[in-house]
């Protein structure tokens, strides 16, 4: 069962690692588009807790950090994640519901993604990763953010389905 | 997520009464302290060994794994991002503008094949005296995957790699113009800087006036996309809609951009008497937001898997089992 779990969720990291490449570009905006693995990790840490989607933040952020085209230094993005499944996390532990309303995940993904990226843009100033100034990169987290919530709707809650399934019924999937 | 879980099972909450236990959770609210430091550490750690050079293998493994499946979901996902134009070509007018603008493209691809033919060559007289031996050899590629806006570099991949015999640093166009260079290559994939990251510099050289300078980008791909020019000489004033090409290294494909290549067109000049130099803003030929078909200069005489467009616009057979230019 719980190889089940992780290969549930490290399919879902990979395919959306793989269509926020090759995907997202043709509806980008200005080459800004959601970010699906930010979506993965939400919802995992929306099902599980924080633990757990601390855990899988780190995974999955150090495999986009891998994929190409990124040349950017590995462990950013999982540094941003690991802060993304702690926020998701502790909203999960105060939800007074087993499943998260449509509010509280919308405001989840926005304080994610909003959070997320600042970290990602962070590391790369503190680092001289990035040579880009905090006025230039404000803009494209808020657009980030923006289309984060706009697929929320089309991408959380099957991911909030399947996760539970995953979550609640171990021996039935097999 | 029972194989995440690193604590022995000793620590583990057992009842139902911990606040957050719900449908198979068997967490609790909080994580422990030693989990989040842990992440964290180990996130710094990954940060410091790459920035020594020590997961170059790493990126290189999962590049060559994750590469021909990007190359994959981008064939999987072209119906549905090729699902824009169809519907717009419901109306007559829309065919015709598509039409004219495959012509204009096929028109403008030719040119890029043999980037110095007379009339471009009259463009920019000041690379006149070079044109004589210039042109070079162009293995043709697709841009498969992009980087998002978010991670604030601007990469992308192309379905070309070792085996179509392309290495580090070489020069990557469009029919338009300049598009970057070679940052890493697998057996079939290859990670393209653009020329628009922030942190990309490019030697540009004005053409009418044979003035050199750098060419930076802002990052971001925008169709607002501009690029800086900053001239050696201070006195030189650029004039607006002056052509800027790569300055580059003079043998073929010896340096990471090769010369002569168009960039684009100055649009704006300002002058800073603090600085005491001239900055100009370009705008690129290539529009990045929609690259798709590019061509990476090689060499001549490179062995690859795909036909290779010569410098004379004839196009040479490929080289099955082929590949590796070096």
């Amino acid at each position: 069962m719980s190889l089940l779990r992780t290969a549930g969720i490290a399919l879902a990291v990979v395919v959306a690692a793989l269509l926020q490449v090759a995907l997202v570009p043709h509806l980008a905006w200005r080459g800004i588009g959601p970010d699906l693995t930010l979506l993965v990790v939400v919802a995992a840490a929306l099902t599980w807790g924080a633990q757990s989607g601390m855990v899988m933040g780190f995974l999955a952020g150090a495999f986009l950090d891998l994929v190409p085209p990124s040349d950017h230094l590995v462990g950013r993005w999982a540094l941003a994640f690991v802060v993304v499944g702690y926020l998701a996390g502790r909203v999960r532990a105060e939800l007074p519901t087993a499943r998260p309303s449509v509010g509280a995940t919308l405001a989840t993904v926005a304080a994610c993604s909003f959070v997320g990226t600042s970290v990602f843009a962070f590391t790369g100033m503190l680092l001289g990763d990035s040579s880009l100034s905090v006025g230039e990169v404000l803009p494209v987290i808020a657009v980030g953010v923006v289309w984060d919530l706009a697929l929320t709707p089309l991408v959380v809650p099957p991911l909030l389905r399947g996760f539970a399934r995953l979550a609640v019924e171990p021996g039935r999937l097999r | 997520m029972t194989l995440l879980d690193f604590r022995p099972r000793a620590e583990r909450p057992a009842a139902a009464s911990s606040r957050g236990r719900r449908w198979g959770d068997d967490r609790p609210p909080t994580p422990p302290r030693s989990l989040i430091v842990a992440l964290v550490l180990a996130s710094a750690s990954l940060m410091t060994l790459d920035k020594a050079g020590a997961l170059d293998p790493v990126r290189h493994g999962v590049a060559s794994v994750v590469g021909p499946a990007e190359t994959g979901v981008s064939t999987l996902v072209s119906p549905l991002t090729g699902l824009p134009s169809w519907v717009r070509t419901q109306s007559g007018l829309r065919d015709d503008v598509a039409r004219l603008e495959e012509e204009n493209a096929a028109l403008r691809a030719q040119v890029a094949t043999a980037p110095y033919d007379a009339a471009r060559l009259r463009e920019y007289d000041g690379l006149a005296a070079l044109a004589g031996d210039l042109g070079y050899a162009m293995v043709p590629a697709h841009v498969v995957a992009m980087g998002p806006g978010q991670s604030f570099s601007d990469t992308v991949t192309i379905d070309a790699g070792s085996d179509a015999g392309l290495r580090r640093d070489l020069t990557v166009v469009a029919s338009g113009g300049l598009v970057g260079r070679v940052l890493d290559v697998t057996r079939t994939t290859a990670t393209v800087l653009l020329i628009t990251d922030a942190d990309a510099v490019v030697g540009g050289r004005v053409a009418a006036t044979m003035d050199v300078g750098t060419v930076r980008g802002h990052g971001g791909i925008g169709a607002e996309t501009r690029l800086d020019l900053q001239l050696v000489d201070q006195r030189a004033v650029p004039a607006r809609d002056d052509l800027v090409v790569t300055w580059g290294s003079q043998g073929q494909t010896a340096g990471p951009f090769v010369a002569g290549v168009p960039i684009g067109r100055v649009t704006h000049v300002y002058s800073s008497v603090r600085e005491t130099s001239q900055r100009a803003v370009l705008d690129p030929f290539v529009d990045f937001g929609s690259l798709d078909l590019v061509g990476v200069i090689v060499p001549t005489g490179t062995v690859s898997d795909r036909g290779v467009i010569q410098a004379d616009g004839s196009l040479s057979p490929a080289v099955r089992g082929g590949g590796d230019a070096r």
